[in-house]
């Protein structure tokens, strides 16, 4: 076999073993618990360089100082910290050996969705003999992307390639001290992607986490590294309308964006991560710390998120906008139904002249869910001629849900110009009514409405995408009728 | 197909309609008159089945079949189309997906396939003119921004594109000026066929001047109290409805 061969063979065999095949690879579990030994573990698993260990220590010292905080407007019980698995094997998913095997009710919701069947095989962990596909899909994107001098990786990996990168940027935008949990996660995060994107260069695809080698049944403490140098562009996507499960309920992420002078990122989440069931129990504690740093002049990071997952949503997807002219914009649907809570927003950090950014954010609560924006707007002295749109809308289905909003504006000079609209509204009968009356069943009404209020978000999604997050709407809102 | 009998409605206990008999039957054109608070609208709301009312006693048969126990989208989909006295808007939800909604429904109901996007468009097109209504209220969302008068022409529009068997117009004529009137009204007649009917209610006779009713019938608290041919809604235009209440008594 040729050298190529044996690579090929290599990461398919690498991969084959994400998927749960059975193998003699020792089992790779850290301890329960969280020590300085467990910090370690982590980083030798990792086979990371001595620098990365250092920050993950120093993380790890100044989070044992901290205390967890509890101004957002959510309730959850107290996280014991000492009782949660650090690290696990990727193969964490029971192996299953046919899709007849998958759980009927997941079954009926992927159907829901619209994902092909092989891809639902591939999430519910069954065995997939797709050796062929995973090659062809792999190597033609990776051949497309090097050729273009993008790297396109897991941050593991990056951290062993890339140092100097790694050196350069970790922890620049959402530094380990920032906010208790982004410490937490720069001590022990586990996985996540890297992207670099060259000068001048447009990324021609859509990234997205589908092709990273590491699948994505860890996510956990995911940390996300994503440069893009002067004049280029990358649309990225995270997550999928699939609903997923996790032993793990805390799910602490990080992300990073970086646009130089010219360029621009548009990052695109849909998460839907188990949200507990009806009567509240379980579901993922989705705690979350995004920041974009418009380095440069004339640079754009948008946040498209749409969130029905999780039991509780605490995100506040934000940008710093160092650059003159460089534009931040937020767009976000976040649905919160049964006993789902969200407190989730953005903050727009205005730096240099001419900045512009804008927030729409559209809160959906149904059943008992509580749904609250938190945003922050603030224009510093130097920020001259800078202006900020917000707008942020509730949606209230039923009497038993609540929407809360939140603003913080500071405007530290004259010459900028911040414009805030909010509007509450409910589905009223009267609306269903005439939906009814011209043959469209209550369900269906709900479904146009709802889209209807969250197209604005929709739109700014990747064509695909969207049409999956709209389906995800309805399969999020459904038995909220009543 | 429609027939009315001992029709009792109220609403948080207070009774609106005391008694209605009623027969409609197919090609024909009911005209219901009536001072304020007679129970007009109430009667229209009942035949669409809003919930808010409480069927107290009597019957309603549709084709031969109860109507009083079918939801509002079974009784659209068999054919019944209650044109709204007040069309309520929903922001957000484009008049062109709401109608292709409203019509796949219906077809599916029927049997029939859905219709694509060009076939759906051509039928837009060709429905529009039965109501003069053009393209720049169209592509807006239901009723967002509409005036009064464009609110009721993109009933009649919508009357066009589903084409019902039985129509119940809740007083399609208020807030309209002569021209829209005479547009919506000959919208309406337009569509009547033989084998569908219509009941027009309304205030004024000026409808029924381009709407050529075969009975009319008189609301007053409650229960019909008059009925006569298109006569009678001449009569009452010159008279009033103090002249029924003197008929009656009072």
């Amino acid at each position: 076999m040729t050298e190529d061969q044996n690579n090929i063979l290599s990461e398919i065999t690498s991969n084959d073993y994400k998927y749960g095949f059975v193998t003699d690879i020792e089992t790779e579990y850290a301890p329960v618990g969280l020590n300085e030994d467990t910090v370690r573990y982590i980083s030798l698993q990792k086979n990371e360089p001595e620098f990365m260990l250092e920050f993950r220590l120093k993380a790890f010292r100044h989070w044992l100082t901290l205390k967890e905080p509890t101004w957002a407007h959510i309730k959850y019980p107290k996280i014991d910290y000492q009782s949660i698995c650090f690290y696990a094997a990727p193969k964490q998913n029971k192996q299953l050996n046919s899709i007849d095997e998958i759980d009927p009710e997941l079954k009926k919701t992927f159907d829901k969705l619209g994902i092909s069947l092989e891809e639902q095989m591939r999430l519910s962990g069954v065995a997939v003999d797709a050796v062929i596909d995973s090659v062809s899909i792999k190597t033609t994107f990776k051949d497309t992307l090097s050729k273009l001098g993008i790297i396109f990786c897991s941050i593991s990996e990056a951290i062993r390639e890339h140092p100097d990168l790694i050196k350069k940027y970790l922890g620049k935008v959402v530094p380990p001290r920032d906010n208790y949990f982004a410490c937490l996660n720069s001590a022990v995060f586990s996985d996540g992607s890297f992207c670099y994107i060259p000068k001048g260069v447009r990324c021609p695809m859509e990234l997205s986490t589908y092709f990273r080698i590491n699948a994505e049944n860890t996510g956990q403490f995911e940390r996300t590294l994503l440069i893009a140098d002067e004049g280029s562009y990358v649309s990225y996507l995270e997550g999928c309308t699939a609903p997923r499960r996790d032993t793990n309920q805390l799910h602490a992420a990080v992300v990073e964006i970086i646009a130089h002078k010219n360029a621009e990122v548009k990052y695109s989440t849909v998460q839907n991560w188990y949200p507990g069931d009806k009567n509240g129990k379980g579901g993922i504690y989705n705690f979350v710390t995004k920041r974009g740093m418009c380095e440069g002049d004339h640079s754009k990071i948008s946040w498209t998120q749409v969130e029905t997952g999780s039991a509780i949503t605490w995100k506040y997807p934000g940008c710093i906008l160092k650059g003159d002219h460089s534009i931040g914009e937020f767009y976000s649907v976040a649905v919160t139904n049964n006993y789902q809570q969200a407190d989730t927003g953005s903050k727009m950090i205005h730096l240099g002249k001419n900045t512009k950014s804008t927030i729409i954010s559209k809160g959906i609560s149904a059943g008992h869910g509580q749904n609250s924006y938190r945003g922050l707007v603030k224009i510093t002295k130097k920020a001259k001629g800078s202006r900020n749109y917000t707008q942020c809308d509730s949606l209230l289905m039923g009497d038993k849900c609540g929407a809360h909003t939140f603003p913080y504006i500071e405007v530290q000079n004259k010459s900028s110009i911040i414009e805030h609209e909010a509007t509450t509204s409910k589905i009223a009968e009267d609306q269903l009514f005439y939906c009814n009356q011209r043959g469209i069943s209550t369900e269906t009404a709900i479904n146009l409405i709802v889209n209807g209020y969250a197209k604005e978000v929709l739109n700014k999604l990747p064509m695909e995408f969207a049409v999956e997050a709209q389906k995800l709407l309805s399969v999020s809102l459904e038995g909220s009728v009543g | 197909m429609l027939k009315i009998r001992d029709l009792r409605v109220s609403i948080n206990t207070k009774e609106i309609l005391k008694g209605i008999n009623l027969d409609v039957k197919a090609g024909e054109v009911h005209a219901i008159m009536g001072p304020n608070g007679s129970g007009k609208s109430t009667l229209a709301s009942v035949l669409a089945g809003r919930e808010i009312f409480e069927v107290t006693s009597g019957k309603v048969t549709y084709k031969g079949e109860n109507l009083l126990n079918k939801t509002p989208e079974q009784r659209a989909k068999e054919g019944i189309f209650l044109g709204f006295q007040y069309p309520v808007e929903i922001p957000g939800v484009n008049m062109l997906t709401f109608m292709r909604t409203a019509v796949n429904e219906k077809r599916k109901f029927k049997g029939l396939e859905p219709l694509d996007a060009k076939t759906f468009l051509a039928l837009i097109e060709e429905k529009k003119a039965f109501v003069e209504i053009d393209s720049r209220l169209t592509n807006r969302s239901v009723n967002e921004g509409f005036s009064g008068g464009e609110k009721k022409r993109n009933e009649i529009f919508q009357m066009a594109l589903l084409e019902p068997d039985l129509a119940v117009l809740d007083e399609t004529d208020s807030g309209l000026d002569i021209d829209a009137l005479r547009v919506v009204a000959n919208g309406v007649t337009k569509l009547k066929t033989k084998e569908n009917a219509t009941i027009v209610i309304t205030h004024y006779q000026r409808l029924l001047d381009y709407i050529v009713p075969d009975f009319v019938h008189v609301l007053y608290n409650g229960k019909i109290v008059k009925s006569g041919g298109k006569e009678l809604a001449f009569e009452l235009e010159i008279k009033g409805y103090d002249w029924i209440k003197k008929e009656l008594g009072e």
